[in-house]
């Protein structure tokens, strides 16, 4: 018998209800006599402290509470990918239909569709003796995506019956399980609360990167598959363009895009670039392996802070099925203020800045997600989870809780800077304040798949742009052509580097992205200029000799001029670098 | 002690006043957010809204302010539904209060609508995303933060500054290029002086842009909770008259500081939480109510552009009100004082301005084939030509090397010739890009990296002289 207790206080999204004593928290619960979705956040004898995830307008008190019996959860099932969703995973296109283009109160949406038939392969043998995690069969839900249908978590037992290949309903059964003598049938659709993380058999260590295509990243703050990565930066400084262009790119099998208290329009530029984007590999749209979880700055506040449990548990289920996922959240601050805004309404007693004291635990739970894993089931399959947070510090300072505490659990930071973007330096990762935990760990997979000088290259690349940082205080003071030389050719270097290797136009064609391949000639390039361009200077040639060779404008032009499938011509254009400076040494002699 | 009348039950007395908040006790039947009417005991009626209820009271925020009630005489109704406000067609051409009721001494509009003064969430698939291109006739906008149809872009101003010539300016200038409807305009003032009200009304009777401009005025005097309400009234009909009558709509906002101060008194006389500078937590999803209702839905031919104006207290881009607006907004435009000391009109400082929308509204099809290229290549050579100004402040210029003393010339020709324009002067973008390239002409052709050497061929004057 579900509770069935009524409203005795109403303060926006915060309900209190009495007459709960038999409900449990974070229990899913039915608000009002519009049946509005909300959660329980606080038990207090029978009374509830409730979370709607809608709009309460109108609520009056001794309207019915009524639960349900389960805690908030989302549906697994294909019907996923190529999908937007709010943040309780209401399916967006179903809600225009029903109310049009303003989002008005609709009860009865299911998140995925019951009617829709999927093609399912079944691959399981009967007899077999299943466990939680093993492949009962496939679905190939895009071009992209195959979907595979695994038996639910804490279900275990001989298959007795599994139907043939053909089209289903994900609620119709698929197959029949004997459980403790008890006869189990599955259909293809499973639930799982998304505050509880799914289970995995054991962590692994990251190894292989997210190649994102983007190369101040993939060559000097790389992020690894499983690995984590927080982008905090002011606004306006490319934290959302940098997130798309890693669910572009990114060279995972999946893509949940949580827009989470940002622009409504930012989610319908993805949603019309996608489908044009083609993925690199296959030549399919980008929109068939990508899912998008949109609760824009105008929706409920408390979806709000849903969303982003949404979108992990989302991402957990695909990496159980042995896929590689990449989540981005955009903006992990405003589900954190979404927490704050709560813990403000139930009169909690604050911490920094207003927030809860329990921000840093939430922050840590959501990162602990993240990682490479053996999943469940017999064959041992690989996943792994990648979460990359965009962090909006309040006037740019990084030293408000939320950035602090997402330093404290990711291992990769790239620091946007307001002064980059003033610049349209972008993406205006500042190179001096970024770090990233995973080089040592990637460096393996670079020198077997790239080049075995990459790491040296990189940090050679590093030391330039360090020496350029100390020198800018010098130049401040005196100017640059006071300096000798060597020192004058380490800022033309850095320039170099800064201009025509750390900037990437996001919206150029060609730069959009490079592989790795050209990533790394591209670096070589540079680093080899400087040594043969140092040689000269040391021999007395003058700076300016060096700066006006031609090939100078034409580095700085390479990489929008060679595209990825012709890095070739970044090996001929390396070969007349090293002429150009035999021609110009031996007119020092 | 109840008595029944009209729609709702009405109540006498309230049990406590703080500020613009009162409570009501023993009443019952109340919704969340509901409307509520309080009489004074001099008969005088105040709107309010409910926004909280519990077992034992309810709690009314009541716009006009609690000035002159009494805690034994004040009577309360409550009106079963939330705000509702008039649209009309009529109100073009007209002012009105914060409420959409006129205030012009004209009569009432003939038909009119009631409209839930918050409207709903545009689902955000049902959005189209905004591209077309609209010349304001002012080169820094036109050329380097180009607005588009559907975009909300605010200017980020500081006491004393060219705001409202600006925002004059562009509302006289805007069209899309090859014609086109006109604008409608909202206009929303919110806390604002008795002169620059009139500035407005003045300029907009100049252009004779006035039939087509709807006014709604709480000034400066007006109850500052009143504030809170009188955007949501100017953006109810704005979505009327943009999503029901297919025009296309252009909403001033001004001033989104006064605003955002009504924000924050509402919120100390409630006891809340306060976050940076006493302003509320929930300043970014209230902001976001606002600023979200612009923009274009598939299927519908009208739009909602929005120009929000704020003045950034002491100047600093970091104050919550900027910065949060920054944060939901797409783009804005930054006025600087040491351009307008320099005399430059538009004081336009491009470095910290932005358009987000820009990508998708200018290019081959819209604008010109250069415009992305050229616009990068002015952002990077203005920042170049900023460091090297700085850098003259200590060595003298003197100390400068060939290239940088060519970013000086660059730059002093950029902010007098393309940021400076006349208040009056309308440029057409190709006007506006055929003087980018005299300023660019300064620097050497290998140094526009950011532009493609074809379009170098085609309009870096020295090449295309020649091409001719
Ligand atoms: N990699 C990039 N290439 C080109 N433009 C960029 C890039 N990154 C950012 N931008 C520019 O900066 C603007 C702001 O970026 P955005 O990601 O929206 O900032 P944020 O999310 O930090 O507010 C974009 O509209 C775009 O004009
Ligand atoms: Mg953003």
């Amino acid at each position: 018998m579900p509770v069935k207790g009524r409203v005795i206080r109403v303060a926006g999204p915060v309900v209190e209800a009495s007459g709960m004593a038999q409900a449990v928290m974070h229990e899913m619960v039915e608000v009002g006599n519009d049946r509005l979705i909300g959660e329980i956040i606080r038990l207090d004898g029978e009374q509830a402290t409730i979370q709607v995830y809608q709009n309460t307008s109108g609520l009056k008190l001794d309207e019915p509470v009524l639960g349900t019996g389960s805690p908030l959860s989302v549906e697994l099932a294909p019907g996923i990918v190529g999908n937007v969703f709010d943040g309780i995973q209401r399916p967006l296109e179903e809600l225009k239909i029903l109310t049009g283009a303003f989002i008005k109160h609709a009860a009865g949406v299911t998140s995925l569709s019951r009617t829709k038939k999927w093609t399912f392969v079944p691959t399981a043998k009967v007899g077999a003796k299943l466990v939680g995690g093993d492949i009962l069969g496939t679905v190939q839900e895009t071009a992209l995506f195959e979907h595979r249908v695994l038996v639910p978590v804490n279900v275990q037992g001989k298959l007795l019956k599994i139907v043939p290949k053909g089209d289903y309903t994900i609620i119709e059964t698929i197959a029949t399980l004997e459980v403790n003598g008890a006869k189990v049938d599955l259909p293809m659709l499973q639930r799982w609360p998304v505050r509880e993380p799914r289970p995995h058999t054991k962590r692994l260590f990251a190894t292989s990167p997210l190649i994102t295509g983007q190369r101040v990243i993939d060559t000097f703050f790389p992020v690894a598959k499983g690995g984590s990565a927080s982008i905090p930066g002011p606004f306006g400084s490319g934290k959302t363009v940098t997130q798309q262009q890693l669910a572009k790119w990114s060279d995972a099998n999946i893509i949940i895009y949580v827009g989470c208290g940002e622009r409504g329009n930012e989610m319908v530029d993805v949603l019309d670039s996608f489908p044009q984007l083609m993925d690199p590999t296959t030549g399919h749209p980008l929109m068939e392996r990508t899912v998008l979880v949109a609760n824009t700055s105008n929706m409920p506040v408390s979806a709000r802070e849903a969303s982003i449990y949404t979108g992990i548990t989302l991402a957990e289920y695909f990496r159980d099925m042995g896929y590689a996922v990449a989540l981005m959240a955009d903006s992990t601050s405003r589900w954190a203020e979404a927490l704050r805004e709560v813990s403000g309404r139930l009169e909690e007693m604050p911490a920094e800045e207003g927030f809860p004291s329990y921000l840093p635990s939430r922050l840590a739970e959501f990162y602990e997600r993240t990682g490479v894993v053996e999943t469940l089931g017999s064959d041992k399959r690989i996943g792994s989870i990648c979460a990359i947070g965009a962090v909006s510090p309040p006037g740019g300072d990084f030293s408000e809780p939320v950035t602090q505490h997402t330093k404290r659990f990711t291992r990769v930071f790239w620091a946007l800077d307001a002064e980059l973007a003033a610049a349209r330096h972008y993406p205006s990762i500042n190179w001096m304040a970024s770090y990233s935990g995973y080089i040592q760990d990637l460096a393996e997979w670079w020198h077997k798949n790239v080049d075995k000088n990459w790491n040296s290259y990189r940090e050679e690349a590093m030391r330039i742009l360090q020496t350029e940082d100390d020198l800018k205080n010098i130049v401040k003071l005196v100017g640059p052509e006071a300096l000798p030389d060597k020192q004058r050719l380490v800022l033309e270097t850095a320039r170099i580097i800064r201009i025509a290797f750390l900037q990437q136009n996001a919206l150029d064609a060609i730069d959009t992205y490079s592989s790795p391949q050209k990533q790394f000639k591209m670096l070589k390039i540079i680093v080899d200029y400087h040594r043969l361009a140092d040689n000269v200077v040391s021999k007395g040639a003058p700076i300016f000799k060096v700066t006006e060779l031609p090939i100078t404008e034409e580095i700085m032009r390479m990489k929008t001029a060679i595209p990825n499938d012709k890095v070739d011509l970044l090996d001929d254009l390396e070969k007349r670098m090293y002429e150009s400076f035999g021609m110009l040494e031996a007119t020092l002699r | 002690m109840a008595t029944k009348t009209g729609s709702g039950l009405e109540y006498k007395g309230v049990a406590s006043i703080s500020g613009p908040i009162i409570v009501v006790e023993n009443v019952q039947g109340v919704g969340y957010d509901e409307l509520v009417s309080v009489k004074t005991q001099h008969g005088e009626t105040r709107l309010g809204k409910v926004i909280q209820v519990t077992q034992k009271a309810v709690i009314v925020q009541v716009f006009e302010g609690t000035t002159g009630l009494s805690p034994s005489d004040t009577r309360t109704r409550f009106l079963g539904h939330s705000l509702e406000v008039p649209v009309s067609t009529e109100m073009l051409g007209r002012v009105m209060n914060s409420f959409g009721e006129p205030i012009d001494g004209h009569p009432r509009f003939f038909t009119e609508e009631k409209r839930d003064v918050n409207g709903y969430p545009l689902n955000p698939v049902a959005r189209e995303y905004p591209k077309e291109f609209i010349q304001t006739g002012i080169s820094a906008i036109d050329g380097l933060c180009s607005l588009v149809r559907g975009q909300k872009l605010p200017v980020f101003s500081g006491p004393g500054l060219a705001h409202n010539e600006l925002a004059a300016q562009i509302v006289r200038q805007a069209q899309i290029r090859g014609g086109g409807e006109d604008f409608n305009i909202v206009f929303i003032a919110m806390g604002l002086e008795h002169d620059d009200a009139a500035f407005f009304q003045k300029s907009f009777e100049e252009t004779g842009a006035i039939k087509n401009v709807a006014m709604f005025l709480n000034l400066a005097d007006d109850p500052p909770v009143e504030r809170i309400i009188t955007p949501r009234t100017g953006l109810t009909l704005a979505e009327f008259l943009a999503f029901d009558q297919d025009r296309h709509v252009l909403v001033v906002m001004t001033d989104m500081t006064n605003y955002c101060e009504a924000l924050r008194e509402v919120s100390a006389s409630m006891e809340e939480v306060p976050s940076r500078k006493g302003y509320p937590g929930y300043m970014y999803s209230d902001l976001a109510s606002l600023y979200e209702r612009a923009g274009r839905i598939h299927g519908k031919k009208g739009s909602i552009t929005q120009m929000p104006i704020l003045t950034m207290p002491n100047d600093d881009i970091t104050h919550p009100i900027p910065d949060l607006t920054g944060y939901i907004t797409e783009g804005q435009i930054v006025l600087s004082r040491s351009l307008e000391k320099q005399s430059i009109y538009p004081p336009i400082y491009i470095s910290t301005s932005l358009s987000r929308l820009m990508k998708d509204g200018i290019g081959k099809d819209s604008t010109r084939e250069d415009h992305a290229n050229v616009a990068s290549q002015l952002y990077s050579a203005y920042a170049q030509y900023n460091s090297v100004k700085s850098l003259v402040t200590i060595i003298g210029e003197e100390g400068l090397g060939q290239r940088d003393k060519e970013y000086l010339r660059f730059g002093e020709a950029f902010e007098k010739t393309l940021i400076n324009q006349g208040k009056n002067e309308n440029r057409t973008i190709e006007q506006t890009l055929s003087i980018a390239w005299d300023a660019l002409s300064l620097l050497p052709d290998e140094e526009l990296t950011s532009i493609k050497p074809e379009y170098i061929k085609k309009y870096y004057p020295k090449f295309a002289s020649e091409v001719k």
